[in-house]
């Protein structure tokens, strides 16, 4: 007879297995399990474990990295442009994951995926546009580009679109959610006050180009090894680590924040425990709308403002999302750098235009070789 | 006088279809539908010649030409989300795949000056049924490519990565010259059977009839091709119709409103929502190729979300999801009201004028926040949509009433 250690795993939905004990003497006769294990020369299991971890799909990551250098040495890519890239696109990330953290921190509370929250950016972009037209110009803040009238406009408009952001879900998102509806009438909503708040935009702005500053000179530092840094730059990089940190405190050391947590990681339970979950609504739109409402601003600052600016971002910001895992803040912000460096470094072997194709194409591969994000757990 | 009896004709094939087709089937008197539906097609289509002036019928006939064509993308709408609740917004993409394959399928090489200012990778000449299949084909591809890392995931991720496909098909027809002439539209799309309408007719005709033809202008093209796309909309409407009440339809329904257990019933889910997402692009790959034939010259711009996806879902919503018949209403109303909007914009210009002097230059945008309210509103009070879905579920099943 088997001994009494044989036991049969489970696989279970989450990574660890249950092991459930098999009491040989219950079985009949003919339907007993075969419990011997034939010999093997490579585990099946463990390899397919290793295949599905993280370390693998990192592994992967850096293979590619190697991978592109080479590709890079064949083409005559210096080191210095590589930098240079590798240096604009932290910073293009870290607006990226500006915009994604909230996006993930919405999908993780509300369940569904929010197409308007690339708007969100544009209008926290044109938000601050407007407030500049009206505050008092002052002198640049050397070596910046900007003055104090551009900080005051973009802390209120931080404001105004988180108040946006939670007006839609008020106006719109709440009844469907009432209702039932189901995550993907949700997202159709979503997708309808996207073009509403773009048509706004157009309506109010029009199509063309906008700058926050019209034509005063923005001169970029000399780094060492031929890398140019625009001191704007450098402060957008600054920003958003800053809001990053306080987000940060605010998710781990504040009761709302730990709410929050607790909310995107399990609705239901979240409300059986006491947790006021509107109140976690109201704040994760608020912070949400914010947060896209900077990145918006400081895309804005780097580049110009157009009322497609943000549909643009929508896509990397999506990949950044599903790379760090759906409802996973610090997985955004680890995607969104990861996008955003990987955008930038493709420029050096494909046209610019295709930027939001390697988004695309990252976010392609995780879906098939993890679709729980590379931080995420299985759901 | 041959001219106007064949464009009554051509008026009044599509018409006759429609009244037997859509009310007098509705009578239970079999054939007698189509024997008497036909006649009282072609003699509407006499009246509608005889009265309305040529200007306003011309406009009308292409205003339906563009809604059948809207309705056949809307058909393929519902396949994947009326049917199988497959959310995908990059429709736009397989319009676009389908409207470039059969361009550059059907299209000669430019030789010549042509050449000089027309770039594409190959131009293969072939029918123009041909390259309407091509287009399914190519469209089914794409879909395949994207289904298959997706579909076996949450319907969010579809979402997004038809997004992204179709945001990168737009980009490679924009930024790709070799391909498709770039960033420049692709001109010269030969159209169906045109010859019909030059002068002199088809070589290859019997003398008699190019006799006949001969008072046909170029300009009266439209009446055809009214005919072969109400011609796709019918048999694609009709093909949906039959499948939708099969078995296999009713694994979609049912894959739509309980996956787990459709999963229970021993149902390969992924399989079926596979074969549904498919076959819905090559519906818009047909309807795609449909309009390139008709603009003749297409590119990359007129494939946008608004434009190629978004008033679409609104015409599926708007005419009620799941329902055939409200996917091609919502068709004609939407894009009714899209152009209807043209003619109001003009009228509201000098109160825009009044609020700001650059308000009626943007005035086009008014119609986008209408069809986004629209949208929102049919989601907040009649998410149904106007027919609401059809409970018929079988071919054998008649209706009880």
């Amino acid at each position: 007879m088997p001994s009494k250690e044989e036991k049969i795993i489970i696989p279970n939905s989450g990574e660890e297995e249950i092991p459930v004990p098999l009491d040989p003497h219950s079985q009949p006769e003919l339907t007993r399990l075969d419990l011997k294990r034939r010999p093997c020369l490579i585990d099946i299991d463990k390899a397919k474990r290793f295949l599905s971890a993280r370390t693998f799909v990192i592994a992967a990551l850096v293979g590619l990295a190697v991978l592109l250098g080479l590709v890079a040495q064949a083409k005559g890519v210096t080191a210095g442009l590589i930098l240079r890239l590798a240096v604009y696109g932290v910073m293009l990330g870290s607006i990226i994951a500006l915009g994604a953290i909230g996006l993930s921190l919405v999908y993780g509370v509300l369940r569904f995926a929010n197409f308007c929250h690339g708007e969100l950016l544009t209008v926290g972009a044109y938000i601050a546009l407007g407030l500049m037209g009206v505050l008092p110009r002052g002198e640049p803040l050397r070596p910046f580009s900007f003055g104090w009238e551009f900080l005051v406009a973009m802390v209120a408009a931080m404001g105004i679109t988180g108040a946006v952001a939670y007006g839609l879900h008020w106006a719109l998102f709440r009844h469907l959610r009432r209702r039932g509806s189901s995550s993907a009438i949700l997202a159709m909503s979503t997708l309808g006050a996207a073009f509403f708040i773009r048509s706004i935009i157009y309506l109010a702005w029009g199509p063309d180009f906008r700058f926050y500053y019209w034509g005063r000179p923005r001169p970029a530092w000399q780094l060492p090894l031929g890398v140019r840094f625009r001191p704007d730059q450098f402060f957008i990089l600054c920003l958003a680590i800053g809001l990053v940190i306080l987000l940060y405190l605010l998710l781990e050391r504040t009761k709302m924040g730990k709410a929050m947590r607790a909310t995107a990681d399990n609705p239901e339970l979240a409300r059986i425990t006491g947790i006021d979950t509107a109140r976690v609504i109201r704040w994760t739109w608020m912070i949400g709308g914010g947060l896209a409402a900077a990145g918006g601003v400081l895309l804005g600052l780097d580049a110009q403002l157009r009322p497609e600016m943000g549909w643009w971002t929508l896509l990397p910001m999506f990949a950044a999302v599903i790379l760090g895992g759906i409802g996973n803040p610090y997985g955004a912000l680890a995607g969104g750098l990861i996008i955003g460096v990987a955008q930038q470094l493709s420029t050096a072997f494909i046209k610019t235009t295709y930027k939001p194709g390697v988004a695309f194409l990252i976010m392609i591969l995780i879906l098939l070789v993890r679709p729980q994000g590379l931080f995420g757990r299985r759901s | 006088m041959s001219a106007f009896l064949i464009k009554a004709a051509l008026l009044g094939i599509p018409l006759g279809i429609l009244i037997g087709r859509l009310l007098l089937a509705r009578l239970h008197i079999g054939l007698w539908s189509w024997l008497l539906g036909v006649p009282l097609g072609l003699g509407l289509g006499l009246g509608l010649l005889w009265v309305i002036p040529s200007g306003i019928l011309a406009y009308l006939i292409s205003l339906v030409i563009m809604a059948c064509i809207f309705s056949i993308i809307s058909l393929g709408l519902n396949v994947q989300w009326g049917y199988t609740g497959l959310f995908n917004i990059g429709i736009a993409g397989f319009f676009a795949i389908g409207a470039f394959t059969s361009a550059l399928f059907t299209k000669a090489m430019p030789t010549g000056v042509e050449a000089i200012y027309t770039k594409q990778a190959f131009g293969l000449q072939l029918p123009f049924l041909v390259g309407v299949l091509g287009a399914a084909i190519v469209s089914g591809i794409i879909a395949f490519l994207i289904g298959f890392p997706t579909l076996r995931l949450r319907e969010d991720y579809l979402a997004i990565a038809t997004i992204g496909i179709a945001e990168i098909i737009r980009l490679i027809f924009q930024s790709e010259r070799w391909l498709a002439n770039g960033p420049q539209p692709l001109r010269g799309i030969p159209r169906p059977l045109y010859c019909l309408f030059q002068d002199p007719p088809c070589e290859w005709l019997p003398k008699v009839v190019q006799g006949w033809l001969e008072p046909l202008e170029p300009t009266d093209y439209n009446f055809f091709y009214l005919l072969i796309v109400v011609l796709f909309v019918g048999l694609i409407y009709l093909a949906i119709e039959r499948a939708i009440r099969s078995p296999w339809g009713r694994v979609l329904r049912a894959i739509r409103e309980e996956e787990t257990s459709t999963a229970m019933s021993g149902k390969n889910i992924f399989a079926f929502k596979m074969q549904s997402f498919v076959v819905g692009a090559m519906i818009m790959g047909i309807g795609g190729a449909l309009y390139a034939h008709y603009m003749v010259s297409i590119d990359y711009a007129h494939f946008t979300p608004l434009y190629g996806t978004f008033i679409i879902w609104v015409m599926l919503m708007l005419g009620g999801s799941g329902n055939n018949r409200g996917a091609i209403l919502g068709a004609f109303l939407i894009w009714g009201v899209w152009v209807g909007t043209t003619f109001l914009t003009d009228l509201i210009n000098p109160l825009l004028e009044a609020i700001s002097p650059a308000l009626p230059a943007r005035s086009p945008y008014l119609r986008y926040l209408l069809i986004a309210i629209l949208l929102e509103a049919i989601l907040l009070w009649r998410p149904q949509g106007i027919l609401g879905e059809e409970k018929r579920v079988s071919v054998l099943f008649e209706e009880k009433r």
